[in-house]
Order: structure tokens, then sequence, then C-alpha cells
């Protein structure tokens, strides 16, 4: 035990006491795979149990995140903590590339290996009429061996996606001015720009949104469009779900200016949102070059 | 009391079958190879590690000398034992380019899993067009079941085995219908998976003649300890004689697809069928179990369109959860849609006759 | 530093103690509450042990079916959720948790740090394994029971299981969350909390193997919850990922779960092999040899654990290119492997040893881990892989080396850090009891194994020709006289401790009056360890193993 920690001071690596939020989070999980197991099983309560659950779990982490910025802005943190936390927010970013990994990793395999295996002379015993075009190439081909798939078209990088391109981009640049204006110590100039990309994140979000309906209205192209649709809607459906979880944070951030949080020395809440932004952003031009350009 | 039975295994058998190819041999030598070099490091290590342990004990008065490190032992205990990965690697690539040639087969047969038996079509060499089923033999499978093994080949025989000549490149393709499968015949050191969608190819080229057994070795669901493999190898006369029975055989079970049925006939037909293809998801009741849709009963085999049910039966349903049933004759499949829809609690007295089937394909 | 918080979980409250035993938090809400990494670490050790229990009970009923040939126990439906779920409580219950549990306990009071970087988070990791696991083994009463697919959850056979696959596949993702969060603490804990003067060449080799270990979590179990998400996704959502009828692929599945899967096996061993690295040097009494190369051997396991996946899929019909390619890069990791077996034999040369119960299983585990390394290495040869794939001489293997590996090392840690968690002893005569006799009943469980494989027994079978009869009878007799060992350990051993009964403990257990024995910075605190420790960075000698100041 130290002399010097009194009062007011900052301790030299601050540990929270006992918290009841960490098992309070894990029963609104319960929840919530209780629910969603059951849900798409067909028990309609599913859905009550993993609303109950997700809602349980939001009011939880407000309470927990909370805290944490009570203890921020008590001072409580040291810079070593700041560097836990870069630490920590650095590696959490390195696992969702793994996980989008998998993803991209199936597209490659699909594309490269699958479908061309599927059409090749000895697979012609199984299926004799299968041409192994990916679709993306050759507009209105399936890439259904069997035939079941009923006939779409591709989504191409015109204008929806080039368009949702330009607006990720942008609120890169706009976070960039937000966060330069921060460390010079202009905060309604942060806060404006924070506004701003919030709301680039949320128009893509929107555009998104009209892209998904666009593909089901118009180009037949669903979530079980063969292995086209498997990929598409499911790169660019959890890349979509990164930009909402992204824009909250900032949101969040953004209210946390309003209320006069962070200085220009220290913000590093800003910057791991910031961060996670533009790792959204990388896998954006990712999905915007090998799903919609090749 | 069992005896070894010859081609399968051996009782209390301690190694690899008796090869019976030259790959089989070759993975014996390559297994004794490196059963002896791994030996003899592990008795070199662990002489060292006992010597020690029984040497530098405390009780002994041992006191521990000081040295913790030597760049030039780290050195030689990693260059060694990559000189002795390599020496074993060596042998080993040249047994896995030999068994991956699959060209110039004299006899090519497709074999197809199917939860759970084996579908055998000839497609190329002597005896193209001879196609068969090879199921688990019955009694076998209600002796599991009554917990009462009998026999030196409990649980590997089959009623209809592969029959392939001696001394010649048999090329086996291998599919499956609705999960995968794997086909193995230790004696021909054989092994490949059945993948549904998909064809993969092995070959083996048989030195002697006899009965040679192997199990399905890739988890396919409940009975997958149910669906053995039997490859009787023949004499080339023998093997010629088999195949014009076979033909034979087809010609006379091959049924009349235009041929119009009366519903009794079709629903006894169809029983067969059911039992045999059908039964061991759905249950003999008709009842299904957890995720397995209960036919007694259901929406879609009670619905005056019949066309759904038959797309079901030709297409497979949810996601292959339940697979496709394309390679029953029209006839078979006629007969078990009509089976089923008048079956249990399900009296529809709706009649589904082969050419609708045809004409639904 | 907790002095500034008062004992109702208000990080703020402003009165300052000085007197710790007034902030330890008391009755139930001390476990539930947690952050101390400590109790935590306890919590995490309880977990495990208890899916151990479940898991060999499943175990037990799998040898039961098998001690004869027909069906006596259980019906083949059954008998494949028996497999499966022992398979997943095993690797995802019992072994990982486990030494997240040692991690917890361990780490912090190696490198001198107060706690884990993210005490709250830390909580969190462990209290989502509750969720998942009551998801998981209430799979076994839903309709259709439990998933019945192999702990591998191959395509399409997922496709076809009920309600109970996609529990499993939730409980996974949330398991998996906590196995991220749990890693990305322990990176950051040794990364940033090391104490002044601990550089990462003199830390400690369990922090080591677990700070990579930790790399392997974080880069891998994403790529897992790939694998399930689109499994999920193909049941119930119309994707065609693994459906060829859509122009996805069965295999595709088997790549991805696989680069999951094997670095998962290492992710089971590298903590083992950290344990032993302690445990052999401390009754030695002398360093351990060749640090350097130890770590790096650590390192070179894990980085080519990345590109030697398909192993597993030598039967799946590759081109001879991809087999050669992952036969040799398998056999390089006999290399970095055989370097830690030889670095722990030459710490033993020429030591002064005493065989107490944890050194008796640090050199149980070095002798039988390596013949399940040497299995390893004969089903790498690709050739040799066709004969060998899915029958019982990978069983044989793979509980050589999780069983006699990681459960060993497990065990080993017990003894050796025991009378620092608990303040008392264990008593010698039974530890040496718990060895011998589970040694013994290991190789009477699994040695057979390897000549049932060899004769061509799959695995995952509910029944089998007569011929293998009396290998699995004795595999059977082994396997519970292996079970029946377990329960003598849990009563005989953990409950006296965890009761507080036995010798108390001094604070350096394991070492002799002129100080020779066991290194590290654990050692510098009193037995039991108090609820807090290390509160201000201690100064270190040159070593960094002792505290001088
Ligand atoms: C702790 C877990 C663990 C560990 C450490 C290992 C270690 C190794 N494993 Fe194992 N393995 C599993 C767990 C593990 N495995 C599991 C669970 C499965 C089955 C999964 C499933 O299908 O359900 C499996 C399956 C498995 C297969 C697939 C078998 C099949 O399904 O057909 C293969 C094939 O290559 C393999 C190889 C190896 C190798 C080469 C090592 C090497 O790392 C071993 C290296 C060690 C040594 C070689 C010994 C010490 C070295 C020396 C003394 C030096 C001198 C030696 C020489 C020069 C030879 N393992
Ligand atoms: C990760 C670690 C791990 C551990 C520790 C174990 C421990 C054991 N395992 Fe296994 N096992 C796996 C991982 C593990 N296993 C995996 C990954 C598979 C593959 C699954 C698949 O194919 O998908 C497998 C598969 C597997 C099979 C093959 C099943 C098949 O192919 O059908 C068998 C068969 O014998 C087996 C047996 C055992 C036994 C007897 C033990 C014993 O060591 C267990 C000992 C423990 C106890 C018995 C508990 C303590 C006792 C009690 C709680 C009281 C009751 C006891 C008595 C009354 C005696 N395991
Ligand atoms: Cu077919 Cu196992
Ligand atoms: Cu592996």
């Amino acid at each position: 035990m130290s002399a010097a920690t009194h009062q007011g001071q900052t301790p030299y690596y601050f540990v929270p006491g006992p918290s009841r939020h960490p098992v309070m989070a894990a029963i609104g999980l319960f929840f919530v795979i209780l629910g969603a197991g059951q849900w798409i099983n067909g028990h309609s309560w599913g859905a009550y149990s993993l609303l109950f659950g997700l809602l349980w779990w939001a009011v939880v982490l407000f309470q927990w995140f909370g805290d944490a910025i009570r203890e921020s802005e008590n001072g409580l943190y040291s810079d070593r903590i700041d560097v836990s936390f870069r630490w920590s927010m650095s590696w959490f970013i390195f696992s969702e590339v793994m996980f989008f990994a998998a993803f991209f990793g199936a597209l490659y395999w699909a594309r490269v290996h699958a479908v061309p295996m599927l059409a090749n002379l000895d697979h012609q015993i199984l299926w004799p009429d299968f041409k192994a075009l990916w679709p993306s190439a050759a507009p209105g081909v399936t890439a259904s061996p069997a035939g079941t798939v009923e006939p779409f078209q591709t989504m191409g990088p015109f204008w929806l996606p080039t368009i949702n391109t330009a607006l990720l981009l942008s609120s890169g640049v706009t976070l960039t001015i937000a966060h330069h204006a921060l460390r010079e110590g202009h905060r309604a100039k942060t806060i404006a720009f924070m506004w701003v990309t919030v709301l680039l994140g949320l128009i893509f979000l929107f555009v998104q949104g009209y892209e998904y309906m666009h593909a089901y209205r118009d180009l037949n192209l669903k979530l079980s469009s063969g292995i086209y649709g498997s990929t598409f809607f499911m790169l660019t459906g959890f890349h979509g779900f990164h930009v909402f979880v992204g824009m909250l944070m900032l949101l969040f951030i953004t209210l946390r200016l309003h209320k006069g949080h962070f200085t220009p020395e220290r913000h590093f809440g800003f910057e791991g949102a910031a961060w996670y932004w533009h790792f959204v952003d990388v896998v954006w031009l990712g999905l915007y070059v090998v799903v919609y350009w090749m | 009391s069992v005896n070894s039975l010859p081609g399968g295994p051996a009782v209390n058998q301690l190694n690899l079958h008796p090869p019976v190819t030259r790959i089989a041999e070759e993975q014996h030598f390559l297994h004794w190879m490196m059963l002896v070099i791994c030996f003899v490091i592990f008795v070199g290590v662990f002489s060292v590690m006992f010597y020690s342990i029984l040497k530098h004990r405390k009780s002994l008065g041992a006191k521990s000398a000081s040295f913790h490190e030597s760049t030039t032992v780290e050195i030689v205990w990693t260059v060694v034992p990559f000189l002795i990965v390599i020496g074993m690697a060596l042998p080993a690539t040249k047994v896995v380019v030999a068994m991956k040639d699959t060209t110039n087969a004299d006899i090519t047969v497709k074999a197809t899993g199917y939860q759970w038996k084996w579908g055998y079509d000839y497609i190329n060499g002597e005896g193209a067009g001879v196609s068969f089923l090879s199921t688990l033999d019955a009694t076998h499978r209600q002796a599991s079941d009554a917990g009462q093994p009998v026999g030196d080949d409990y649980l590997l025989k089959v009623d209809n085995p592969l029959v392939v000549p001696v001394n010649k490149k048999i090329r086996v393709i291998t599919t499956a219908n609705d999960v995968i499968h794997a086909w193995m015949v230790p004696a021909f050191g054989v092994k490949q998976d059945a993948i549904p969608g998909f064809v993969r190819d092995t070959w083996f080229r048989a030195e002697k003649t006899g009965d040679f057994y192997g199990q399905c070795a890739e988890l396919c669901g409940k009975e997958h300890a149910y669906m053995p493999i039997h490859v009787k190898v023949v004499t080339d006369e023998e093997y010629s004689k088999w195949v014009e029975e076979q033909q034979k055989l087809m010609q006379a079970r091959a049924d009349d697809p235009t041929k119009v049925w009366e519903l009794a006939d079709l629903v006894a037909r169809g029983e067969k069928v059911y039992a045999a293809n059908c039964a061991a998801c759905h249950k003999a009741d008709g009842s299904g179990a957890g995720p397995i849709k209960a036919l007694d009963g259901s929406a879609i085999v009670l619905d005056a369109d019949k066309s759904k049910q038959i797309n079901i039966l030709l297409n497979g349903a949810g996601n292959g959860a339940m697979p496709s049933w394309k390679q029953l004759s029209d006839t078979e499949i006629a007969a078990v849609i009509t089976y089923v829809k008048n079956s249990w609690s399900n009296k529809t007295g709706t009649l589904v006759q082969p050419a609708e089937i045809t004409a639904a394909r | 530093m907790s002095a500034v918080l008062d004992n109702h979980g208000h990080a703020v409250g402003g009165h300052a103690h000085d007197d710790h035993a007034h902030d330890h938090p008391h009755g139930w809400r001390r476990w539930v509450f947690a952050t101390n990494h400590k109790d935590i670490g306890t919590l995490y050790l309880l977990f495990s042990f208890a899916m151990l229990m479940v898991g060999g009970v499943l175990a037990l009923l799998i040898r039961a079916e098998l001690f004869q040939p027909g069906l006596q126990v259980v019906n083949p439906e059954l008998f494949n959720q028996l497999t499966t779920m022992h398979g997943l409580i095993m690797v995802f219950g019992a072994i990982m948790p486990a030494f997240v549990g040692f991690a917890n306990w361990m780490i912090p009071l190696q490198i001198g740090a107060s706690d884990m970087a993210f005490a709250r988070m830390n909580n969190f990791s462990f209290w989502l394994m509750i969720p998942a696991a009551i998801m998981l083994v209430a799979s076994f009463f839903m309709p259709g029971g439990a998933p019945a697919a192999g702990w591998t959850l191959y395509a399409p056979l997922t496709l076809q299981m009920g309600p109970s696959m996609d529990a499993a596949i939730f409980a996974m993702h949330i398991m998996g969350a906590s196995s991220i969060m749990g890693s990305i603490n322990i990176i950051v804990t040794i990364l940033n909390m090391r104490a002044p003067g601990m550089t990462l060449m003199k830390m400690p080799m369990f922090c080591w193997t677990w700070l990579i270990t930790a790399y392997l979590l974080i880069a891998v179990i994403p790529v897992l919850a790939g694998a399930i998400t689109m499994t999920l996704t193909d049941r119930h959502f119309g994707t065609a990922f693994f459906n060829p009828a859509g122009g996805g692929d069965p295999v595709m599945y088997q790549h991805i779960f696989w680069f999951f899967g094997h670095p998962e096996v290492y992710i089971m061993i590298l903590p083992a092999f950290g344990i032993i690295s302690h445990i052999v040097p401390a009754f030695a009494r002398k360093r351990l040899f060749g640090y350097t190369s130890m770590v790096y051997a650590t390192a070179s396991i894990a980085i080519l654990s990345f590109i030697v996946w398909a192993h597993h899929m030598f039967t799946t019909g590759m081109p001879v290119t991809g087999q050669l390619f992952f036969m040799y890069a398998t056999m390089l990791i006999a290399v970095p492997t055989g370097v830690k077996i030889f670095n722990w034999i030459a710490t033993m040369w020429r030591g002064s040893m005493t065989f107490e119960t944890p050194m008796l299983f640090a050199v149980g585990f070095i002798f039988v881990f390596t013949m399940g390394g040497f299995t390893g290495l004969i089903l790498s040869v690709a050739p040799i892989d066709i004969q060998l794939q899915d029958t019982y001489y990978v069983v044989a293997h793979f509980h050589y080396v999780l069983v006699a590996g990681s459960l060993y090392a497990l065990f080993a840690g017990f003894y050796y850090w025991a009378p620092k968690w608990t303040g008392v002893m264990y008593s010698e005569t039974r530890g040496k009891i718990h060895f011998w006799g589970s040694l013994i009943f290991f190789n009477i469980t699994f040695f057979p194994m390897h000549f049932l494989g060899l004769a061509g027994m799959p695995r995952r079978y509910a029944d089998y020709p007569m011929q293998f009869a009396d290998f699995n009878a004795i595999a059977s007799v082994g396997a519970f006289g292996f079970g029946l060992m377990q329960v003598y350990f849990f009563v005989f051993i953990v409950l006296p401790a965890m009761m507080g009964k036995g010798e108390k403990a001094p604070q350096r257990p394991w070492n002799d009056p002129d100080g020779q024995g066991a290194e590290g910075l654990e050692w510098e605190v009193p037995s039991p360890a108090p609820f807090h420790t290390f509160e201000n960075p201690p100064k270190l000698n040159a070593a960094a193993t002792k505290v001088v100041g």
C-alpha cells in the first residue's frame, strides 16, 4: 500500500472496485442468444427475449461506460492506463480484421477454387450444364450449378457504391479535421465537424439501405442468390453493421464533447473511435475493389 | 469368440492391414520407417533424461551446476532434427506423387455416398453402365441394436459388393448426395472423402484376389458406423462373367416409366422404397424426430398440389438438410410419394404416376 | 490504489483507507462482482474443473458404449451427440478456461503488476462463459438433442442438425467474445504493466507463452466466428457458402475451420509449455536452459501453426502440391518443439533434483507428450495419414497431447502454485497417488487406441466390428480408472486445499534453506497471496526475479 495515494492524486494504475456491470451484461447476452436461437427456429417469443436482452445489455453498457467516463474525468486514469487503452483498441481492431478476413477468404475461395472447379471437366458428371462465370463478370448469369437460383443481376460499382466510397472517404477527412481542431483547443469546430462525420456515416447507411432495396427489387439479387449473393450481402452487410457501430461511437463522443469532456492533450476516447472509423473505411475500400469492381 | 476376417480386421491387429496394392505397401514402409526413427530418437532422448533423473538427484548429494546457455548445442539440436525431418519427407514425397496419379485407369467407378449406403456406377472400361447400391446387411444392423453382435464380418457384410478385376488400375471417383462421407479400404491404402456436389478421385490396383473390407470414414450422421465397403477382387474371367450377369439383372429390374399404376400396387412398391431410403430419418411411422420433419400429417404431403412434394424429392429442401433423391427412378419416386400420401393418418387417396415425375425432372 | 474505492463498487468514493483489510469485499459479491485478478482466476479454475467433470462424464458414456460391440448404453444419435459435446466442452469449457485461470492468477504476480489491465472486462470475460456453458449443456434437452456433427462442426452435416445447433453456434460466439477480451487483457497487461526493470527478455516463460497464445487467439477466434456465422446463415437465411448447388463448397468450411482449428491446438499447449518451463528449473534447482531459444521456439511454433491447417484435410482430395506443402510445413513444427524438449532435459542435466508432485507431472508431461508429438509427426506424413485419418489413431494422438499434455501441465501447475493460492500444502502422498494412478490409467485408456486406429477402426463410431473388441474393452476400463483418479484428486486434494486444510504453506514452499529452488516474483509475496499485491511497482534486482526495495 502506498502512502502516496491521497485523494485527488492519480493512482499509478487505477484498478476499479467490485462492479455489477460485467455479470449484468452477461445476463443480458444470455437472453440475446437464447432469444436469437429460438426465434430463428420459429418460436416468436424468441424475438422478445432477443429484444429484451439487447435493451438490458445496452442499459448495462451505458452504466458501465458511464462509470468509466466518470473515472476518466475524475483524473483516475494515469498515462499508463492511456497506453493500455491504445494497445487494447489496436488489438481489438486487429481481431475485427481477422473476422473480415474469414469472409474475404470465402469470397476468394469461391471465385478462385470452388466455382471454377464445379465447372471443370471432372464435374460435368454432376453439373453438365454449369459454366464458371463469376456473376460479376457476366451480368445475368447465375453462379448456381443446380440451376436452383433465380436469375439475378449483379451490383456494379456505379453509382451507389461509388457515392458511398466518396461519403466514407470524406467522413475520414472531416473526422481528421475535427481531431486537429480538438488538439488545437477549438471545441466548437470539433463538435461541428463531428456532427458532419456522424451525418456522413448516417447517409452512408441510408444509401446502403437503398442499394439493398434496389438489389432485391430491381436486380433480383438476394441473400439466397447462390454464392454471389451470399458473399455480397454478408461482406457488405457486416461492413454496414460496423459502420453503424462506428457511427454510434462517434455520436457518443460528440455528445461527450458537448458535455465538455476531453482535453487537447488527453482524449483517447475520441481517438479510439476515430481509429475504428478509419478501420471501417479501409475495409470498405477493400470491398469496393473486390466485391464491386472485380 | 471371433476370428480374424481375411481382407478385413484381424483379431487384436497391431499394425496396418497387410498391403494388397503397391501404394499400401509404400505406406507400410513409411510407417515402419517413421516408427523406427521416432523410436530411436525417443529412446535416445529419454535415456538422457532418465539417466539425469537417476543420477542428478538431490538425495544422492548432487549439486546443481550453473550452466544455462550454449549457442552451439542449441544450433546442433535445431539443425539435426531439421535434417532428420527432411530425411523423412523425401521418401514420403515420392509416395504422395504416386498416390495422386489417377491417370490411365482401366476401369472407372463412381462411388456415391448416401445416408447411409454406397452407390456404385461403372462409368468407364469393361462393365460401364453397371450400377447398384450397396447396403449393410439388415440383420447386422438389427444385431447391433439388440446389442448382440455376431459373425466375423459383423458390420462389414453388404448386399452387393463392389466387384473389380485383379491387377487392373481402378479409378474411383467419389461424390456424395447429402453430406460428406469417406470411401476407405485399408488393404488398398485408399481413403477419399466423398463430398456432395464435388467429385474427387483416387485409385488402386489390387494385386490379389479376395474380399477386402472398409468402412465409411467421415462422420455422416447417426448411421455413420453402418455403411461398410466390401470390394471383391476377382480374376478377369470372373469379372467378365459378373458384368454380363449384372447387365441382365439391370434390364430385368428396370421399370417402364410410362406404365400406369394402380394405387395399391404403387403403395406396396412405395413401402419398400420408403423402408430402404426414408425410414432411417423420417422413421417407419413417418413421425420424424427433432429437426427431421414429420411426414405423418405434414401439410406438404396433404396438399392437393402434388408438385410441392415432387419438387422436394427431386431437389431437396432445407438447404440440403433434406437431400435430393434424383438418383431414384421415376417409378420409385412416384411410388414413395404415393405411399407417403396414403399411409398412417395421411389418407389423401392421391396417386402420383411415374410419368408425372418424368415431366417434373 | 484501490484505497480510493469504497466497498460498493463506486469508483470515486473519495475517502482514502490506509488499511486494505477494509476494502476487501465479502460474501457473494466478492465473487460475482469481482475485479480482482486472483478471485477471477479462481472462478475460472473452478468453472473449468466443473466442465472437465461434465466432459469427462460424457467421455465415460462414450467408453461405456464402446466397452463391447453392439449397442448397449446409448443409441447412435445420442452417441454422436456425446462425442460432439465431449469435444466441445473439453476444448472450450475445460482446457482453454483453465489456462485463462492460470493466466489471471499468475501473470500479474509474475510481472509485478497490481492486477490485470482491465479488471472489469476481465470479469466480463469470465461471466460470459456461464451463459455459453448453459446454452451448450442445455442443448441436450432441445428437440432433436445436442449437436451431433463432431466438435469440428463440418458442413453440410451441420445443416441437418436441429435447433440445438444454433444454440451451440451462439454459445461459441459468446465464448469467442470472452476469449478475445481475455486475450486483449493479457496482451495489454504483459506489454504495459511489467514492473520497471522487467524487460521482455527477462519475463517469466509462462508470461511469454501466454503472450504468444493470446496473439494466436486474437488472430483465429474471429475466423472461427466467421465460419460458424456462415453455417448459421446457410441454415436459416438461404446463403450458399457450403452448398454446391448454389456455387458454394463444403470443403471451404474445413479450410476456414482448420485455419482456426490448428492454431487452436497450440493455444491449448503453449501455456502448458510455459508452466513446465517453471517447474523443471525449480525442482532441478537450476536455471532454465536456453531461455532465449525457448522464446524463439514458442514464437516459431505459433507462426508455423498458421500454415499447416490442411494436414487435417489430406483425405479431402487436394492437389499434389497442396499435400506436399502442408506435409512439409507440418513436419517442420517438430523442430522448434524438439528444441523445447531438449532444453527441459538440459535443464535437468546436472541439476539437483527432487520429485515432488509438480515435478512428477512435469516429467510425465515431457515423456508422454513427446509420444503424442511423435504420433502427430507420423500423421503429418500424408501417405500414412491416408490410412489413419479419422481413425482411432488420431484419437490416440490428440489425447496424448491434450490429456497427457495440456491436462497434465494444468495438474503440475496446480500442485506448484496452489500453496501460493490457498496458503496450505497439499498432501505429498496423495499427490503421488494421483500422479501414478493417472499416468497408468491414462496409458491403459489411450495406448490401445493406436492399435485400433492402425487396424482401421474409424472414430465417431457407435459400434464396431468384433475384432476390435479387446482393445476397446481395455480402453474403457482405463477410462473409468482415469476418471476415478480425477474424482480422487477433487475430493482428497482440491477440496481440502479450498477449505484451507493441511499444513500451512511457507512463502517459498519450493526453496531449500539455502534459497535454491523456485524463482520469480510470485514467491516474493506471502502465502496465501494477499488480496492486493504489487499495488505500487516493486523495485527489482537485475535479473528481475526478486524484489529489492
Ligand atoms: C495440444 C494439442 C495438439 C498438439 C500439441 C498437436 C501437435 C501435433 N499434431 Fe495434432 N491434433 C490435435 C491436437 C494437437 N496436435 C487434435 C485435437 C487433432 C484432431 C482434431 C480432430 O480431427 O478432431 C490433431 C490431429 C492432427 C493431425 C490430423 C490427423 C487426421 O485427422 O488425419 C495431424 C496431421 O498432421 C497432426 C499433427 C501434429 C503434429 C505434427 C504435431 C506437432 O506439433 C508435434 C511436435 C512434437 C514432437 C515431434 C515431439 C518432440 C520433438 C522431439 C523430441 C524432437 C525430435 C524429433 C524429430 C526430429 C522427429 N495432428
Ligand atoms: C480437450 C481435452 C480432452 C480431454 C481432457 C479428453 C478426455 C477424455 N476423452 Fe476425449 N476428446 C477430445 C478432447 C478431450 N478428451 C476431443 C476434441 C475429441 C474429438 C471429438 C469429436 O470427434 O468431435 C475427443 C474424443 C474422444 C473419444 C472418441 C469418441 C468418438 O470418436 O466417438 C473418446 C473415446 O474413447 C474419448 C475419451 C476420453 C476420455 C476417456 C477422457 C478422459 O481423460 C476423461 C477423464 C475425466 C473424467 C472421467 C471426469 C471425472 C470423473 C467424474 C466427474 C465422476 C465420474 C467418474 C467415475 C464414476 C469413474 N474422447
Ligand atoms: Cu457415411 Cu460416415
Ligand atoms: Cu493440426
